[in-house]
Order: structure tokens, then C-alpha cells, then sequence
């Protein structure tokens, strides 16, 4: 029988560790993401093909045998181990900040060559391009594809339970030995994931309006919760063009 | 063909009566060529204008007139010969006596002297108003924050935005947005200020108030434009010189006024009678 005492002794610091490699994880990865992708717009073609050389060894590593790998080769090798949990960290920070790279490489090659030209035009260096131009400007373009990768991440951190680090589904299987209760453990398991995984997709929903108010668009708020309304008008609508010159926009 | 004499974009008076070194050459190319693919797009073209001029050039699309101005803003390199900007080369470089290909940092030094404004405006769709004018100043010449707002506050006003400062350029109209990058080109105080077809992404509506902005800045500063437009009621007003282009040469040149009334090319009168 599984009892409150398991839910709170177990599954709560469960919860914790997973949430801790998610958000440390997530961190590694996105730091990966950016200095890759960017990398891979590099003009020097060595540097292109160093970081498409990271980019294809960790989309082709399984996390899995990665984090086996760093827990138990790499001790041989160095004589000194890594706290299991910093090895999961690595490990999935490693692989999904690969997958992050090529999100942020599509979204800095979306922005148009009349921005780079822009740029060029006033004087600014490549880097402050990237820095001040194109990589605000690929933003919002970044944060859906990313938002599926966070919660891509979230579920591998279940791999970490193989390592011996006691996250939600070490604890899971901890309470599903003692008790011999597979059906109500595995159950609340999936509805742990969804559920943090429901709170993650939400948050990145209102980073998202948030990255396309800082480019000057509006989206429109839909999902489960959002009020209906009439859709706004677009801004810098024929109206507003009809404007005579230095004319007011109207307040909206 | 032969390729007609240099053309000095405009009188050269020598300058005896005027604070600026009037007639001296602010751009000067020398035997440019550029191919795209296959295809000519300049052909050994030598043309300078002098300081303060306004130099217009026209001709049908494909004739290289763009292409002009995207290489003295560097978008694009010349295949074969040199461009000179107040004596400096533009993407080449003195290294032992011998002519070699220039870095980015010898680049970017001699482009500051130049400032472009495009047929799409290309504003900083994640800037507002303010700062797509204050942006460059600030991280380019090292200007501090109050100055360049200062200025750029200044140059908006100059274009008649004051009360859009605070906007992103998506809540702008195309005219707002294409004065914005007026301001934003003017900014960088460039010597030389090249327009690219700048009305020609515009409804009709909305030309006048940018032509009015840009005559305002050719009669009131000594700036140098190098101007491309379908505009010829424009060209007429604002211009020292008017160059007649085709097929990536200088078919001919000479004053607006004789320009457009008294060709001496059947190519420019054919040119003329389908724009007029």
C-alpha cells in the first residue's frame, strides 16, 4: 500500500532533484546552444566546421550511455569522478544544448540580409551584429522550438535515476519495490511529468509574448486558459498609412 | 565603346568663394568592375564626385546603378579596380608599396564616412525609434548616451517624428519608417549619404513627405548624396549632375537641367520618354 509517508519522503525530494537537473541542464544547454549556433555562422570556415563537428558528435551520442560513460569510464581514465548528478547535468546539457545549437543556427539564418546590410551600413562590427541585431531579432523565433526541447529535457532527466541520482523516477522505483504497487506509482509518475511539463510550456508561452513585444509584435493569447476575444487590429494598418506625414498614430 | 571622360559630378569650380574645399574628389572609382555570375554588372567604370555634390544617377534596372552604391557601402566587393573615399581606399589597403586586399578594421574606418539609406528602410525591428537612431552612435563612434540621444532626438525632429520617438518601427507607416532611416543614416554624420531608390517601396501617397525631408537636407547641409530614384520631378530640384547609366557603363552625363530636356544620347531620350 503506498502511503502519504512515501509521497513526502520520497517523491517530494524526488521532485526537487528533478526540478534541480532540469533547471541545470536547461542552463549548460542554453549557454551550448548560442555559442555553437552562433559559431556555425561563422565566416572563418574552421570554425564552422568545429562547431558542425559538436554538433553532429552530440546529436549522434545517446545521453544515456554518455552519462554511463562519465560516471564510470571517465574515473578510470582521471582518477577522480564527478558527483553523479553534475555528470546527468553534463551529459544532458552536453546533447540538448546540440540540439539547441541548430534551433538558434535556423533562427539567426531567418532574420533577412537587409538587417545584416542595415548593420554593415552603420558601421557596427560582426559581433555587435549578432549581439545587438540578429540575435535579439531571432529570439522569438527561438523560444517554441526551444520550449519542445526544455520539455524533452525534463523527460530525459529520468535517465539520471540510472546513475544513482534519487530523482522523481529513482524515487518512483524505490516506492514501487517497497510497496509492490506498480499501477498507482507509474501513474502518479506520468502525471508528475505532464504537470511540470504543463507549467514549463505555459512560462515559455509568456516568454514568447514577451520576446515578440521586444520586436514590436503582438501575438494573440490562445491555449486552454485564454480569454476569447476579438482579434486586435494589426498595427501599422492601412489606417495608419493614410496618416498625413507626422501625423499621430492613434492611441490603441 | 569608348568610356566617356570622367565625370567630376558637377561644375568644378575651384572653390575660391566657399568654406568647404568645394571640387575637390570625395569618391572616386577607378576602372570598377563587378560580375554577378555570368553577367557584367559594371564595366571598368571611372566616375568621382566632387564634395558637396548631388549626384543622381538613373538608367534602366540591371544597369548598375544599385551596384554602385552597394559597393561603396561595402555590401558588396568590386572584382577588378579601386574605390577611393576622401583619398582613402575603400577595400584595399598601401601595405609596402603594393595594393592589397584591406582588413575589416581599414574597412570600417573609411565606410564611417559613408551612410546609406535603403529602398526598405531596414529599421531595428527590435529598436524603438530612438534608439534604431542612437544604436550607432553609441556602440560604433563611442558616443556617450546623453549625446547621442541629444543628436538623435534633434535629427527626428528634423524629420518630423518627434511624436513617434517612442514607437517600434512595426506601429510606423512605410514614409515614418523610411524618415526614421533618414535620421538613422544622418546620425553617424557621414559625408557622403547614398539613397537607394528611398521612395520607390512607398505608396503614393506617402513619396512627397520623404522627398520633402531629403530636399529640406540637400539644401541645408553640405552633405554629398549619391542618389538612385525613378523620382526625375526630385532628381531635377536636388541635383548638381545627373549620369545617364547602361548597361554598366556611363552613357552620359551633364547637368539636370540638360539632361532632361536636351539629351544628347538616343539611349538617354529613350530612357527619359519611358519615366517622364
Amino acid at each position: 500500500m503506498m502511503t502519504e509517508g512515501m509521497f513526502t519522503n520520497y517523491f517530494l525530494p524526488g521532485i526537487w532533484i528533478t526540478i534541480q537537473v532540469t533547471v541545470f541542464s536547461a542552463a549548460l544547454g542554453v549557454v551550448v546552444a548560442f555559442l555553437i549556433g552562433t559559431l556555425r555562422t561563422s565566416r572563418l570556415w574552421i570554425v564552422r566546421f568545429l562547431a558542425g563537428c559538436y554538433f553532429e558528435i552530440f546529436r549522434g551520442m545517446s545521453a544515456l550511455i554518455l552519462m554511463f560513460w562519465l560516471v564510470f569510464a571517465l574515473p578510470l581514465m582521471l582518477g577522480w569522478q564527478l558527483v553523479p548528478m553534475w555528470a546527468g547535468v553534463l551529459a544532458l546539457g552536453l546533447t540538448y544544448g546540440a540540439y539547441g545549437a541548430e534551433v538558434v543556427r535556423g533562427a539567426l539564418a531567418a532574420v533577412p540580409v537587409a538587417q545584416r546590410e542595415a548593420g554593415v551600413a552603420l558601421g557596427f562590427t560582426r559581433v555587435q551584429r549578432l549581439r545587438r541585431i540578429e540575435i535579439p531579432q531571432a529570439w522569438p523565433e527561438m523560444v517554441p522550438p526551444f520550449n519542445n526541447l526544455l520539455i524533452e529535457l525534463l523527460k530525459g532527466t529520468a535517465l539520471v535515476s540510472t546513475i544513482t541520482v534519487a530523482d522523481m523516477a529513482f524515487a518512483g522505483n524505490l516506492v514501487r519495490l517497497g510497496s509492490n504497487e506498480s499501477a498507482p506509482v507509474y501513474t502518479l509518475l506520468l502525471v508528475l511529468y505532464f504537470a511540470m511539463a504543463f507549467v514549463l510550456t505555459r512560462g515559455m508561452r509568456v516568454l514568447e509574448r514577451h520576446a515578440k513585444a521586444s520586436v514590436g509584435q503582438t501575438i494573440e493569447r490562445r491555449g486552454l486558459f485564454a480569454r476569447r476575444r476579438p482579434p486586435a487590429p494589426t498595427l501599422g494598418a492601412p489606417d495608419a498609412e493614410a496618416l498625413p506625414a507626422g501625423g499621430t498614430v492613434g492611441t490603441r | 565603346m569608348q568610356t566617356p571622360p570622367t565625370n567630376d559630378g558637377g561644375t568644378n569650380d575651384s572653390g575660391t568663394n566657399g568654406t568647404r574645399a568645394n571640387g575637390s574628389e570625395l569618391v572616386r572609382f577607378d576602372k570598377v568592375t563587378k560580375r554577378f555570375g555570368g553577367t557584367t554588372v559594371l564595366d571598368r567604370l571611372d566616375f568621382s564626385v566632387s564634395t558637396g555634390k548631388h549626384v543622381t544617377l538613373i538608367g534602366p534596372s540591371g544597369s548598375g546603378k544599385t551596384t554602385i552604391l552597394r559597393l561603396l557601402m561595402t555590401l558588396v566587393r568590386p572584382d577588378e579596380g579601386t574605390i577611393r573615399v576622401d583619398g582613402d581606399y575603400l577595400t584595399h589597403e598601401e601595405r609596402g608599396g603594393q595594393l592589397v586586399k584591406a582588413g575589416d578594421r581599414h574597412v570600417r574606418e573609411v565606410r564611417k564616412k559613408i551612410g546609406m539609406v535603403f529602398q526598405h528602410f531596414n529599421l531595428f525591428p527590435n529598436m524603438k525609434v530612438l534608439r534604431n537612431v542612437t544604436e550607432a552612435p553609441v556602440h560604433v563612434l563611442g558616443l556617450d548616451k546623453d549625446e547621442a540621444e541629444q543628436r538623435g532626438r534633434e535629427l527626428i525632429e528634423l524629420v518630423g517624428l518627434t511624436e513617434q520617438l517612442d514607437k517600434y518601427p512595426s506601429q510606423l507607416s512605410g514614409g515614418q519608417q523610411q524618415r526614421v532611416a533618414i535620421a538613422r543614416a544622418l546620425a553617424m554624420r557621414p559625408q557622403v549619404l547614398l539613397l537607394d531608390e528611398v521612395t520607390s517601396a512607398l505608396d503614393p501617397e506617402l513619396v512627397a513627405g520623404v522627398l520633402d525631408v531629403l530636399r529640406d537636407i540637400a539644401t541645408t547641409t553640405d552633405i554629398t548624396m549619391l542618389v538612385v530614384t525613378h523620382e526625375m520631378n526630385f532628381a531635377r530640384d536636388i541635383s548638381d549632375a545627373v549620369l545617364m547609366f547602361d548597361q554598366g557603363r556611363i552613357v552620359e552625363s551633364g547637368s539636370p537641367d540638360k539632361m532632361f530636356s536636351d539629351p544628347e544620347h538616343d539611349r538617354t531620350r529613350e530612357f527619359l520618354s519611358t519615366v517622364l
